[in-house]
């Protein structure tokens, strides 16, 4: 049984890893091929690092991510507040409409908002879609799971924390500033980085809303697949794949010492 | 009524996003609803009647999906026990690990299957290698450019939102409650049984959902993997609002989209429906 | 009435939530550097009124007086009140000092006076040394009483206490009360307890004020209202009591159980049915043929320092403590003294309580424990 399982476990996870080896061993190719290698070198990397359009969907996925990201902590933290403190059915109703965009299949919560964008900018004749849709659109995801995240450290919280802190002569905002913020400092955060996540990775809502003047990476590597396939995306995704395993393993091994540290 | 001191004013905290909800979620929805049923200007049925002549494509949405979402719940039940089993430090891990994949982007992962299962794609080379070894020819299988790699693509996209919420779901089950039935003579299949399988229902719930509304409404798998000749709800969609096919035609893309909406509210509603009964249920089994 | 020392007058209050009145018209006044406790069961409005004094909550109608000015929406930062919160409500990202700083730092007092105020809070307390510890460190007691130093290091002129005891062992609530009781009477400030322990009230308290459904029932010292109940709800909530139907039938004499007794009571209506209440320890036992009343005992519970009888008299089951031992079915005879008998008008309580026949400890000590946390979660 042990051993039943341990091979269950090897083969799903050789499926699932399977295409990420592939991707990476062939970004080193030294030959064009998707399926033969032909010897080590680095020359997609070289290749990527100088392609203009890849670096410049890049900058502009980066400038997105982080802006929406952002903008969309920042409605969404309030929000939590907000919908923490209501009751009965308004609050459901906030929680329902929050959950909204997460339940709404992707390409649906896409095409409306293509709608609204070609319909308030057929009145602006001059007007393109490009940043400015892009930006509101990703933000419009991005709500959602920030207010999600920051919930439950809300609920967590004991709510007289904060009357504590007024009780001792704090005005409100300083008290939201100095205790309640301290508090769900961890939702929030995590929330900030699932936003700037989710918007980077995002395919099927740039796909409709971003026109041809902005385009971020995801939308750039479609075009490029489109065309006979060059092993620079393999490079890029390397690399960007590479970036994100530091970051999260830096932020796993963060992580428990921060757990001990809590716990009594 | 008694006025309560909140953590900051109601009205204020919930004003930018209820503005942005109404601007960007609702008044989209709506224009949605508004041009499914009109044709420019006044109101119509044509664009749902149009619908109908893509029956089939609607079908084989349904039924890919669905395949999908039963091979992921296949497959992803086993490994999210043996994950929820595993010793504390794989545990730790578990979630990275199944989610480590998809941060690498999904087009070129989607891509990289192509590279694996194409007529000379890696498996096949080495199966033909293989084949040579026994002085055999091997032509290579069909892997890709059908409905199986679909429904592969879709497996395989959507898996770990799969295994994760069985996973979590399996991991609350209080140990107690196993040593319990374990007590009261239950042997390891009838704890399985009637204690774990019924308490990881909810996990199973949501992972259902989580694999179905997406495999359900996508595009981008088939036009990749199924070559040009199967068309999904998602590719009609994408089709009528970017004209990729000549056509551009708002008020049908708006009314397949509707129709998508709908099957996913049926399908989530059972979901919750089933979830709800199975939690009766389960309680009353233990 | 004349409101000597007045430091909080409350006028009429009322608060409603969704459609339902917590509070129906309340009326009081606290004395400048009394100890005085709100004593309830849990939704009684004990809370709610505290709420109100501290600014949490707004009333829907009447006034609070706070040292001859009014009040009403003087937000919580703005009044000299301070709270001791039911889970104390530390901020559990600041250590302990910083958590008693908290108040001076924003009183912009000089570094060195606040280090100075934080010592001599933490002696007050005695959490001498524990400046660095990190709350999630402490023990409830502890937190306790750093929410205590926390609170009085901003010198409030009134410390209001929501039920803080409540979370603690018995053995460290008995020591906390002495303690606590020691701190007001060296600062001479207001305290502005809440309980639903009535010994706590009973034990700490200058003034009780008894409350239910939203109504104060009777304000008084803890003698008066345990000697003196005014009706069936507080005769019941303080101590153990035997409440029986009687009939007035002159001045100092009643009428109850078949019987007609001696007592203190004078002023009410000839033949006037009324509310009695007996102690269950102002009951002798005796011998069946001298007892005023004689019963049948149904069961009998050691308690340490007495036994605790129930006997059945005539169908109504009373409580009486003796030190002496009865075994159930003894006929026994019952004597009481014309100062044990206390009556009572007859109130909407009437007829609710005093029959010990649903009596059980299990159930009784059940029902405190849900009470404490209910109370946390409607404030």
């Amino acid at each position: 049984m042990k051993i039943l399982a341990k091979i269950y476990a090897f083969l799903i996870f050789v499926f699932l890893y399977a295409p990420i080896f592939v991707i990476v061993v062939f970004s080193f190719n030294s030959g064009s091929s998707r399926a033969v290698f032909e010897g080590f070198s680095l020359q997609w990397y070289k290749e990527m690092l100088q392609d203009e359009l890849i670096l410049r969907s890049l900058w502009y996925s980066l400038i997105i991510a982080v802006l929406s990201a952002i903008i969309a902590t920042v409605i969404g933290t309030m929000a939590a507040v907000g919908i923490n403190n209501l009751k009965g059915w308004k609050k459901s109703a906030f929680l329902s409409a929050n959950n909204i965009p997460v339940v709404n299949p992707e390409i649906v919560t896409a095409i409306s908002m293509m709608i609204l964008f070609v319909f308030i900018l057929s009145y602006f004749n001059s007007l393109e879609m490009g940043f400015g849709t892009l930006l509101i659109a990703h933000i419009t995801f991005n709500i959602p799971y920030v207010v999600l995240s920051v919930l439950p450290k809300l609920r967590g919280m004991d709510s007289n924390i904060y009357n504590a802190a007024l009780d001792l002569g704090c005005p409100p905002v300083k008290a939201f500033i100095k205790v309640v913020i301290p508090q769900i400092l961890p939702g929030v955060i995590s929330g900030l980085i699932m936003a700037f996540t989710l918007s980077l990775d995002d395919f099927v809502i740039s796909y409709f809303n971003s026109g041809s003047s902005f385009q971020t990476l995801p939308i750039t590597i479609y075009s490029m697949t489109k065309k006979p396939y060059s092993l620079k995306l393999n490079a890029l995704s390397t690399i960007m794949f590479a970036v994100i395993l530091v970051l999260m393993i830096a932020g796993n091994i963060r992580k428990p010492a921060n757990e001990k540290k809590l716990k009594k | 009524m008694g006025k309560t001191v909140t953590v900051g004013n109601k009205k204020v905290m919930l004003a930018p996003f209820s503005s942005w909800m109404v601007v960007f979620v609702f008044i989209p929805m709506a224009l949605v609803v508004y041009f499914a049923f009109t044709d420019g200007d006044s109101f119509t049925l044509s664009n749902l009647q149009y619908i109908y002549t893509y029956r089939h494509t609607l079908w084989l949405s349904v039924e890919l999906a669905f395949i999908a979402t039963a091979i992921c719940l296949v497959l992803a039940y086993p490994i999210a026990y043996i994950l929820s089993r595993a010793s504390e430090r794989i545990q730790r891990n578990a979630t990275l690990i199944v989610m480590l994949p998809m941060w690498m982007n999904f087009l070129v992962r989607t891509y990289a299957w192509m590279t694996l299962l194409e007529n000379n794609g890696i498996i096949n080379s080495a199966l033909r290698g293989l084949a040579g070894l026994f002085g055999s020819e091997f032509d290579g299988f069909a892997m890709v450019n059908n409905r199986g790699a679909i429904v592969l693509g879709m497996v395989y996209n959507f898996l770990p939102y799969m295994i994760l919420p069985i996973y979590t779901a399996l991991t609350k089950i209080d140990n107690s409650l196993i040593e319990a039935a374990r007590d009261l003579g239950s042997g390891g299949f009838q704890v399985l049984k009637r204690v774990i399988f019924p308490l990881s229902i909810p996990g199973i719930i949501s992972g259902i959902t989580m694999v179905f509304i997406p495999s359900l409404s996508t595009f981008i798998i088939s036009r990749i993997l199924g070559g040009s000749k199967d068309f999904l709800i998602g590719d009609l969609i994408e089709d009528f609002f970017l004209g990729n096919s000549g056509v551009v035609n708002y008020n049908i893309g708006a009314a397949l989209s509707l129709v998508l909406m709908i099957m996913i509210f049926i399908a989530t509603f059972f979901m919750n429906h089933f979830d709800k009964e199975a939690k009766t249920t389960a309680g009353g089994t233990i | 009435m004349e409101k000597k020392n007045c430091l909080i007058d409350l006028k009429n209050i009322v608060v409603s939530f969704d459609g339902e009145q917590i509070l129906k018209g309340i009326n009081f006044y606290i004395r400048d550097g009394e100890f005085i406790t709100f004593l309830g069961p849990s939704g009684c409005g004990k809370t709610t009124t505290l709420r109100i004094i501290a600014g949490f909550l707004e009333p829907d109608e009447g006034e609070v007086i706070f040292d001859g000015k009014k009040i009403n929406g003087v937000p919580p930062h703005k009044r000299q009140v301070n709270t001791i919160f039911q889970r104390y409500a530390l901020f559990p990202h600041l250590n302990v000092a910083e958590n008693i700083a908290f108040g001076l730092k924003l009183k912009k007092m000089p570094k060195d006076k606040i280090e100075a105020k934080v010592k001599e809070m933490l002696s007050l307390v005695n959490l001498k040394g524990f400046e660095n510890r990190h709350i999630n460190s402490l023990s409830g007691g502890q937190q306790q009483r750093v929410a205590i130093a926390r609170a009085l290091a901003v010198d409030p002129k009134v410390l209001l206490l929501d039920e803080p005891l409540g979370a603690l062992d018995l053995k460290l609530r008995k020591d906390m009360q002495v303690e606590l009781k020691k701190i007001q009477q060296s600062l001479g400030i207001t305290f502005i307890y809440v309980t639903h322990d009535q010994e706590e009230a009973l034990s700490m308290s200058d003034t009780i004020v008894v409350m239910d459904s939203g109504k104060i029932q009777q304000i008084g010292t803890p003698t008066d209202i345990y000697n003196e109940p005014k009706n069936a709800f507080v005769a019941d909530f303080i101590g153990e009591s035997n409440i029986v139907d009687g009939i007035m039938k002159q001045d100092m004499l009643v009428e109850f159980s078949g019987h007609t007794f001696d007592c203190l009571d004078k002023g009410f209506g000839k033949n006037e049915a009324v509310d009695v209440v007996v102690r269950p320890e102002d009951v002798d036992v005796v011998p069946v043929e001298k007892g005023m009343l004689t019963g049948t005992v149904t069961s009998v519970t050691f308690k340490g320092v007495h036994y605790e009888i129930i006997v059945d008299i005539g169908g109504f089951l009373w409580m009486i403590q003796s030190t002496d031992i009865q075994h159930v079915g003894d006929r026994i005879g019952l004597y009481i003294e014309p100062d044990a008998i206390h009556i009572m008008k007859k109130s909407e309580y009437s007829g609710m309580f005093g029959d010990f026949s649903s009596y059980s400890e299990e159930f009784d000590e059940l029902s405190d424990v849900n009470s404490g946390v209910e109370d946390g979660e409607n404030g």
